[in-house]
């Protein structure tokens, strides 16, 4: 079972219709109790990183996550914001501290031509994959996904999975052990998109990790 | 570089798919959901739908088809038609959309697409731009369904709203609307290189070829087109197939068999 975090903010019904058309068995969850009985978690999110951090720790979540996540080893995976979630802090109006779960900072995007390249960084982009990564098994060398947002977690080297280019090179995807993060939208990423959410819940499964 | 992209429009009054031929309402296809899992099994890269009943007393029917069709489309879903406040916004998001469209209420109220902007953020919201006329000379923004003059030109009504943080701009030539004969392609071009934020390119799709010309002389970021789609099978991964093969840089289809119950089953553990 996938433990889908609500912390009031993001997507929550797109994001459970696409586990749910990948197969998988979704408990929304708005307590930290819901994180016990389940095999992975995911947390998405739209919208400011502070605000995210201030509702996590309101909601009583970053406890549970410290519990499930770091010592419980359950894998996690971060969409979009949930991704960033994992930096040690970001730059958005101002420095927060974040999860602490990776070494690196969320930083706003800044392509060198401003005119050609827009932000926020809007649409389907290309992904390279940069090493093998159980997440994205099956889909291919240069997926594509769905983008939406104007600052990226510029996250250690070795963690990094995948990146894309938007007139600079945009961290895409990072994973370490348990943890997980995607700067892009899988539930509107359609058939690959959902193959990722997929990869996860059969992770998520086998008690991976 | 963001590709460009196929955005089928699903046009709903009272619940059911129509066709639209000049802003007139002619055929109806039917059920949406049919329609949109067929978008979905082939790659589209965003679907529109709006709401074109004559008044708002279809709304509520309305937003429970888009809740609907947020259960099965894993693509970005944009909700126009009756967005007149914010709390339209929220309800529509709420629904399932993931953008907002929005037409009589900007050309009414100009400030409201700087509200709407500064709360939802710019990616939300897409500005509707409904043009009559054939020539620059004769080009005016309508609104109400292409039924009042607003005496904007295209161009400057596209820089306006830009300004107030529009994030993309769907332009609609309601001379070409159902007519087969392709894009205005003078029109999609002026508002293209007026603005910096995408133009989706609507209205007299009659062949693909249309939407190549859309992307490649009209400078669109964005193809759209209704009626097309409804008659010819596969259409969508047609289209698609015919515009990567003529060199437009499109994501291409991946099929996916989705699991996808009558019934979706989870549990919510909301403390109340």
């Amino acid at each position: 079972m996938i433990a889908l975090v609500d912390y009031g903010m993001g997507n929550i019904r797109s994001v459970r219709n696409a586990l749910v058309a990948a197969g998988a068995e979704v408990l929304v969850t708005a307590t930290p109790e819901g994180l016990k009985e389940a095999g992975g978690i995911i947390v998405p999110g739209v919208g400011a990183f502070s605000d995210g951090m201030a509702n996590l720790h309101r909601t009583g979540f970053i406890g549970a996550l410290q519990e499930q996540v770091l010592a419980a080893k359950k894998p996690y995976l971060g969409i979009c914001l949930g991704m960033q979630f994992l930096a040690e802090k970001s730059l958005e109006g101002g420095t927060w501290q974040g999860l602490n779960f990776l070494k690196g900072t969320v930083e706003r995007l800044a392509p060198v031509d401003k005119e050609k390249f827009k932000i926020p960084h809007m649409g389907w982009n290309k992904v390279e994959l940069t090493r093998p990564c159980p997440l994205f098994e099956g889909v291919g060398e240069n997926p594509v996904f769905y983008f939406v947002h104007s600052y990226h977690f510029a996250a250690h080297r070795d963690d990094v999975t995948g990146i894309c280019r938007h007139g600079q090179p945009v961290v895409a995807a990072v994973w370490k052990e348990n943890l997980f993060g995607v700067q892009f939208h899988p539930e509107k990423s359609q058939g690959l998109g959902l193959k990722v959410l997929e990869n996860f819940c059969r992770l998520a499964e086998g008690g991976h990790g | 570089m963001v590709k460009k992209r196929l955005i089928p429009s699903l046009l709903v009054r009272n619940g059911r798919i129509i066709q639209s031929v000049n802003f007139r309402h002619t055929n109806v296809i039917g059920n949406a959901f049919t329609a949109v899992d067929f978008f979905n099994t082939w790659a589209v890269d965003e679907i529109i739908i709006l709401d074109i009943s004559p008044n708002r007393d279809f709304k509520e029917k309305f937003l429970e088809i888009v809740a609907g069709l947020s259960e099965r489309c894993f693509v970005p879903l944009t909700v126009g038609g009756w967005i007149q406040s914010k709390e339209d916004i929220r309800k529509a998001l709420v629904s399932g959309g993931d953008k907002v469209c929005i037409n009589s209420e900007a050309c009414k109220r100009p400030e409201f697409v700087t509200e709407a902007s500064e709360t939802f953020g710019s990616q939300c919201i897409v500005i509707s731009v409904d043009v009559r006329g054939t020539s620059p000379e004769t080009y005016q923004v309508y609104s109400e369904h292409a039924k009042t003059a607003t005496g904007l030109h295209p161009t400057e009504w596209a820089r306006e709203v830009e300004k107030r943080g529009a994030g993309e701009i769907y332009l609609t030539s309601v001379d070409h609307d159902g007519s087969r004969k392709g894009y205005d392609l003078q029109l999609v071009r002026g508002v293209a290189e007026a603005v910096t934020i995408p133009v989706i390119a609507f209205g007299g799709v009659g062949h693909w070829e249309h939407m190549v010309e859309g992307i490649t002389k009209g400078k669109a970021e964005a193809v759209s087109a209704a009626n097309i789609f409804h008659f010819t099978e596969h259409s969508t991964k047609k289209a698609k197939e015919f515009l990567i093969a003529a060199g437009i840089d499109m994501r291409e289809t991946y099929f996916y068999k989705v699991n996808q119950p009558r019934k979706i089953t989870y549990e919510v553990n909301y403390r109340v």
